[in-house]
Order: C-alpha cells, then sequence, then structure tokens
C-alpha cells in the first residue's frame, strides 16, 4: 500500500531532453509518409470486441482487503484538478492542501500524486506543495483547444516550467492530426519536451493529452497514442475534461494496449492518464482493473498511472471511511476542496 | 435443491417407476449433490401420454394465449435468474460469471422472443401463400415433441428446445442430462409458477437409455437432439423411414481463421472467447485456429500472454473466468486427447497455474505445430485445448478450414470487409462469426453443414422445425 507519497518518476530510459524520437523508433518519423505509413499498418482496433472486453473487465468483484488496497492506490493516483476560468491563487492553496492530506482526520490516507493547475497558476501551488512530494502538473500549450501557433505551445510551457511545475500535460492540435498532418505533431510534441527542459539540464514530465472524444474513433486513438509515445512523451493521456466525451474504460484500454505494445517494441515504459469523468470509487476500481489485466503489475503505480479527476478523490474518502468505521458517512464528513 | 427427486409429469412432481437412481455430482469438488431417479420406458410413456393428452387444448389455445405463458415464463426466469445462475454453476461446474451475464439472459430472450411469434404464426413465412392470398391452410403443429439436450447449456437448450416447440402449440417431453438435471428440474416449478396447463411440458430424468426410450416411443410426433454426432447418428437410423421429424444438433471443430490484418488484440479476446469459453464445452468452440503465417508469433504471444491472466478456479467466484469440467469422464477424454496431441508432435502450453485438488479440472491448453493430420486437429475434444495452424493465402485458409467431417460455425477476423465476405462465402458452416465469436440471439438460426447435423434452432427458421408447413 502506498501510504507514501510517490517517488519521482525515473527518467524514460531511451530518452534525453532533447531528442528522444529517433532513439525509440528509428525512422518513423522520417517525412509525414512514413510516419503516415507506420501509423497506419499498426492493428486496427474492433470496436465492439473492444467495448466487449472493457465491459467484461469491469464486472470483476473486488471485495474487502484489495478494495482497501486499491482505494488507497487510486487516492496516490490521482492529479487533482482544478482547470476553470475562476481559479484563485486561494482555490489552488486550498486544493494543495487538501493534496498533501486528503482527510485531515485521517493520517494513513496518502497524498495524492500531484495537484493540475494552469501555468499562471503553477507557481502558487509550487510554493504550497513544497516538501509534501506532491508534485505540480500544469496543462500547457494553448489547453484545452491546442489552438496556438507554435511559439504561443513554447511560450506556454516554458512559462509552467519555469514556475516550476514537475509535469506539464500538453494537448495535441487535433485538427492537424485529423488532416493526416502528423509529422507537424510529432515535431510539435518534441519541441514541447525541449522547453520542458529546466536551465539545470532536469526536464519536467510530459503528458500528451488527445482528446480522444474528437479523434472520431478508435484506430485514431492508437494511432495517436504510438505518435505520442514516438515523439518522446512520458505519459499519454486522454483528454482534457472540456469536452463531450472525456475518459472511458475502452478508450483507455486501446492506450493501455499501445503503452504494453510500445514497451514490448522498444523497452520503454510509458504511463497512461484517462481524465474527466471519472468520479466514483467504483469507476476508478474498473480502471484499475483494466491497468492490471492488461499491463499487470508494472503500471499499478503512481508512476505509471494517474487519474486526471477532481471530484473522484471525496468519493475514494467516503468509500474509504466506509470500509474503516463499517458505516457510511456523507459528504459532510469529507472537504469540499 | 432438494437431496432427491423425482420426474415432472402432467404438472406434478412423481416418483419414477423404477429403482434405480442416479446421482448429479459438484464437478468443482467431485461431491454429490443430488439423487434423481432413472427414467425407465414406463415413465417415458408416462410423460409422452400425458403430452399427448395436453395437446388437442394447448394447440387450440390462440397463439396470443400461448404467448401469455411464454411471457410469463419468460419473466419469472427474469425474477428467478440469480438462483438459476447459481444452480446452474454448481450443477455444471461452469463459472458463475458466464451463467449469470450470458447464460440466463439468454434463457429468458428465448422465451420472451418466441413468445412474440406465438400469435404471429401465419405471418412467419410458412402459409401456403398464393398470388391471390393464403389458401386458407396455415402452418400447424406437430404434436408432442421429444426433446434430449446436452449437458453444457442445460438451461440455455432447455429454452432453445421448449420456447420454440410451446410457441408453436407443440407440447414437450425432455430429457435433461444425466450430470445436469438440476435445473431442468427448476424449470419445472417455474412452469408450475406461471400456471401452464398441465402437461404441456413433462421433464424425464436419467441417462442414455432414457432418452433412448423416449426418441423411439410411437407416440413422439419430433424428436429434437443436441448432443454428440455418435448418439445423433444412432437416433437418425431408428427413425429413419417414419414419419417422426428430427432436427439434431451435433458435434463441432469450428476453424478460427486471423488474417494477418486483423484487429489482433480483439481477436485474441475472440480465441479466448472461442475457445475457454464454458471450458470450451461447446459445439461450436472455435477449437481450431488459423493464423497467417505473417502473424503467427505474434498472436501467439499476445494469446499466451492472455491465457496466463485466466482465472481457473471455484466456479462459484465471480472472478472466476474457467471453471470445472464437466464430469470425470469428460475430463478423462479431454486428457487422452491432449496426451494424442503430444505424442504426435505438437507443442504443448499452459499457463502456470494451480488447479484444484478435488473436483475435475483442466488448465487451458494451446498445441502449437498441429499438423491437419494430428487427432487434435479433427476430433471434437470439448474441452479447453486449442490447436493452431497456419495459413499462407486465403485459398488455403478455406481449405483447411472446410477441412472437417464438421460444420457447425467458424470465425474470420480480418480487418477489410470484402475478405470477410468471401471467406463467409466459402465456409461450409452454419454460423460464421466475423470479428466476433460464440455470440448468441434468440433472433438468429443456429445449426450446422454434414456431421454437424440439420435442423435450425432460434429466429425464424426455429419455428419451422415444430411445425406441419
Amino acid at each position: 500500500m502506498p501510504s507514501t507519497p510517490p517517488a519521482a518518476p525515473p527518467p524514460p530510459a531511451t530518452a534525453t531532453a532533447a531528442g528522444p524520437g529517433p532513439a525509440r523508433l528509428a525512422g518513423v518519423a522520417a517525412s509525414d509518409a512514413a510516419l503516415r505509413r507506420f501509423l497506419h499498418g499498426l492493428p486496427g482496433v474492433d470496436a465492439v470486441g473492444l467495448h466487449a472486453r472493457a465491459a467484461a473487465l469491469g464486472t470483476r468483484s473486488i471485495k474487502a482487503s484489495a478494495k482497501a488496497y486499491a482505494i488507497d492506490l487510486a487516492i496516490s493516483m490521482i492529479d487533482l484538478t482544478t482547470l476553470e476560468g475562476a481559479d484563485t491563487p486561494g482555490k489552488v492553496r486550498s486544493l494543495c492542501a487538501k493534496a498533501r492530506r486528503p482527510d485531515p482526520g485521517d493520517p494513513s490516507v496518502p497524498s495524492t500524486a500531484a495537484v493540475c493547475v494552469y501555468p499562471d497558476l503553477a507557481a502558487t501551488a509550487r510554493a504550497a506543495l513544497t516538501g509534501s512530494g506532491v508534485r505540480v502538473a500544469a496543462v500547457a500549450t494553448a489547453f484545452p483547444s491546442g489552438r496556438a501557433g507554435l511559439a504561443v505551445k513554447l511560450a506556454d510551457t516554458a512559462e509552467a516550467v519555469a514556475a516550476g511545475a514537475d509535469e506539464v500535460d500538453m494537448v495535441i492540435d487535433r485538427g492537424a492530426f485529423l488532416s493526416g498532418r502528423y509529422l507537424e505533431v510529432f515535431e510539435t510534441i518534441q519541441a514541447v519536451r525541449a522547453a520542458c527542459v529546466r536551465p539545470d539540464g532536469s526536464a519536467a514530465h510530459l503528458k500528451v493529452i488527445f482528446e480522444t472524444g474528437e479523434l472520431g474513433g478508435y484506430d485514431n486513438v492508437r494511432r495517436a497514442g504510438w505518435l505520442a509515445m514516438a515523439a518522446g512523451a512520458d505519459f499519454i493521456k486522454t483528454s482534457t475534461g472540456k469536452v463531450a466525451v472525456n475518459a472511458t474504460p475502452p478508450v483507455t484500454l486501446v492506450l493501455l494496449e499501445a503503452v504494453r505494445d510500445f514497451r514490448a517494441a522498444t523497452g520503454v515504459q510509458i504511463g497512461v492518464k484517462p481524465a474527466g469523468g471519472i468520479r466514483t470509487s467504483k469507476d476508478a476500481l474498473k480502471y484499475l482493473v483494466l491497468v492490471n489485466e492488461t499491463l499487470g503489475d508494472d503500471w499499478l503505480s503512481p508512476d505509471w498511472f494517474r487519474f486526471g479527476a477532481s471530484s473522484l478523490l471525496n468519493d475514494l474518502l467516503m468509500q474509504r471511511q466506509k470500509l474503516t468505521t463499517g458505516r457510511y458517512s456523507g459528504p459532510d464528513y469529507v472537504t469540499v476542496d | 435443491m432438494a437431496s432427491r427427486y423425482g420426474h415432472f409429469i402432467n404438472g406434478e412432481a412423481v416418483e419414477g417407476s423404477g429403482r434405480e437412481t442416479l446421482t448429479t455430482v459438484d464437478p468443482a469438488t467431485g461431491l454429490p449433490l443430488a439423487e434423481f431417479a432413472q427414467g425407465t420406458a414406463k415413465d417415458v410413456d408416462r410423460a409422452v401420454r400425458a403430452a399427448r393428452a395436453a395437446f388437442p387444448d394447448w394447440s387450440g389455445l390462440p397463439g396470443a394465449e400461448r404467448a401469455k405463458y411464454l411471457f410469463r415464463i419468460a419473466r419469472i426466469i427474469q425474477e428467478r435468474s440469480r438462483e438459476l445462475a447459481v444452480l446452474e454453476s454448481i450443477d455444471n461446474g461452469k463459472p458463475i460469471r458466464e451463467t449469470r451475464d450470458v447464460d440466463l439472459p439468454l434463457v429468458a430472450a428465448h422465451f420472451f422472443y418466441y413468445a412474440g411469434w406465438a400469435d404471429k404464426l401465419e405471418y412467419a413465412g410458412f402459409g401456403r401463400s398464393t398470388t391471390a392470398g393464403t389458401s386458407g391452410a396455415g402452418p400447424r403443429p406437430l404434436g408432442v415433441a421429444a426433446q434430449v439436450i446436452p449437458w453444457n447449456f442445460p438451461l440455455l437448450m432447455l429454452a432453445w428446445k421448449i420456447a420454440p416447440a410451446l410457441a408453436t402449440g407443440n407440447t414437450v417431453v425432455l430429457k435433461p442430462a444425466e450430470t445436469t438435471p438440476l435445473t431442468a428440474l427448476r424449470f419445472a416449478e417455474i412452469c408450475r409458477q406461471a400456471g401452464l396447463p398441465r402437461g404441456v411440458v413433462n421433464i424425464v430424468t436419467g441417462d442414455g437409455r432414457t432418452g433412448a426410450a423416449l426418441t423411439a416411443h410411437p407416440g413422439v410426433d419430433k424428436v429434437a437432439f443436441t448432443g454428440s454426432t455418435e448418439v445423433g447418428r444412432s437416433i437418425a437410423r431408428s427413425l429413419a423411414g417414419s414419419r417422426v421429424r428430427l432436427s439434431l444438433e451435433l458435434g463441432g471443430k469450428a476453424a478460427n481463421i486471423v488474417y494477418d490484418d486483423a484487429p489482433i488484440d480483439q481477436a485474441v479476446e475472440g480465441i479466448v472467447d472461442g475457445i475457454f469459453f464454458n471450458q470450451g464445452q461447446v459445439c461450436c468452440a472455435g477449437s481450431r485456429l488459423l493464423v497467417q503465417e505473417s502473424v503467427h508469433d505474434e498472436v501467439m504471444e499476445a494469446l499466451k500472454r492472455r491465457m496466463a491472466t485466466l482465472r481457473v478456479g471455484d466456479p462459484l467466484d465471480k472472478n472466476t473466468d474457467v471453471g470445472a469440467i464437466n464430469s470425470a469422464a469428460q475430463l478423462a477424454r479431454i486428457r487422452e486427447l491432449a496426451d494424442a496431441g503430444e505424442a504426435e508432435g505438437a507443442q504443448r502450453w499452459s499457463p502456470d497455474c494451480e488447479l484444484p485438488a478435488t473436483g475435475y479440472w483442466f488448465a487451458p491448453t494451446v498445441f502449437t505445430g498441429v499438423s491437419a493430420t494430428h487427432r487434435i486437429a479433427r476430433e471434437e475434444i470439448f474441452g479447453p485445448v486449442l490447436s493452431v495452424l497456419t495459413f499462407r493465402t486465403p485459398e488455403e485458409a478455406v481449405a483447411k478450414a472446410n477441412n472437417t467431417p464438421y460444420g457447425l460455425s467458424a470465425g474470420v477476423w480480418t480487418e477489410k470487409g470484402s475478405r470477410i465476405l468471401w471467406t463467409a462465402a466459402r465456409l461450409r458452416a452454419g454460423v460464421v462469426w466475423s470479428n466476433t465469436f460464440n455470440k448468441f440471439d434468440p433472433t438468429s438460426p443456429f445449426g450446422g453443414y454434414k456431421e454437424s447435423g440439420y435442423g435450425r434452432e432460434g429466429g425464424r427458421h426455429g419455428l419451422e422445425a415444430y411445425l406441419d408447413v
């Protein structure tokens, strides 16, 4: 049971901060055509079978000690998130306090993995989290639409990193991806990755968001996954939480299969983060089942799997209290933020 | 569960006329569950007479009235589905996950589906239509249907047989398998709960001797059998030349064809579902995997990785994927054929899994390097044993898939629609699944080619087997 804060993820095995792509999959991004050939040569995804598999795993029964373990694991995997236009430093500080100690009455509850904010609030979060082990994640690159010039995206990223972000959540330009400009997406990811490098040579962890609800099908989700991994992503992430369809078990399953196959092909392990719409402990446990049965223990850690969620934590805390006391509490027994 | 059961004849639980009893055991432990009667010729005669006596009233009911009974049965099955799922799992050894999520929903669906047909038989396409309208002679029920069902899906096979028979106005004498009679006897209770008129459904328990007495009884008008090809052949022989209608649903050795452009992750799920669903004790199981050579290694690696995650064990554990083999006899047969596979030179692989010490268990097994002449590539194993063969071209895949005495089902995995159609049109199998496997639906006819039998169950086609058209 990970009751201590998550350790810093190890650096990717082969990547240097500046140019990871070619080392991982040589020649894949030699040209737009080569990249397209590679991505379209990946095995397809049959939606019916995918849904059936995800649904079948959703019926797994998790009870007693396994449930207690899974709840703590899920808490330690949360990127506690506030991404609203109305965010204030006060709100962020309050969220950071909650991330450090989710349940004021119970010190055995693990901290969350990170707090995820807009870049302008990264410094506030940094200050509030210093010494806690909870990491600061900042969304960047014209989040959530990703529709800005490269210079803007890089400046956005640099600002987040300079403000002390440990992790950068970037969005891809779905328009470029859907119109087949794969190389442009690839090179943007590489450039953002370079912008994650700090003056001391270390680099912020890069999570690449696909907004899977806008990609038009599971074949494209798998392609986007491979594209980002080849370009140097440390994590691949389903969505921004800002559109109608965010993370779903099937779409997460596709990404899990992609990281599994990517490690088999390159030896490099990549993390996965479903985000948006995961609100209940029951949902979270289903995702952990997907991870366990697709990837096994290797990914069952906050270093390799995260939940992008804000309201999930309270439900996990209430479930945890129920397991501890044998009684259901209520929303007034957990903090609102 | 009672410790002792008799038959269900003319709406009542009755003692068997003979002294002999059989015992059904829990395959997961090998421990006895209950005793039940070995039906004698006298018992069978009594049941057939009860069905005969009930036939005029039952077939004389308007279709809509018969439908009401069927709807009622379907709803009671839904209400009692947990109870039935647990009982089925205990008696058969299959995981509760399958009885709960697959068997019972399908059982209820079959009764609902055929209830819907009961008042629409004139419109099922079997009436004697002329260009000037109908001639006036619609489809009519046959009379008394003798039905013998297997142990692999005890309640589902009962539903496949009884629902269309009742919808069309026939009365029924059904014999469940001797290793799995419990849910049929529970179904008898449901018939009573639904207020079904006496004698419309009768259930006689016993082994093959009871089945032989039933199928050969001169008072039956129709015989429906699901089971082994060997027994089916002897029934066909005994009925040859008589007026009795016969439908047979027998063995299979399905080919599951994986082309190199298949969606690999889903294909692996389909392969697993095809051969390890119900421990492979499925007549349409995808027991011959035909993989295109260019993706053989990739598919096998993915398959083995997936097989290593299968949970084998207690059927009543909700997380169990693979349960117990139904009987000691079946386990012995699976062992014999698997040993033959090794002896003939195929490479055997099973994931590391600890099997329970008591009961009947067989680990999920895959054989690679199988050639078409091996016994494991030809004979129906009816267990969790997969034989993997390779092919290079679509023509070769079809030739190998069809090269079997059976023809019940097949699977095709490819992302290319035209290749699905090309392949499916050439496969000699009653069901061809594409990019899926082992999917059942009451609206879809099911049945075989060649030694897999004749006649269709399910769908509109399934009505024909119980109608004089």
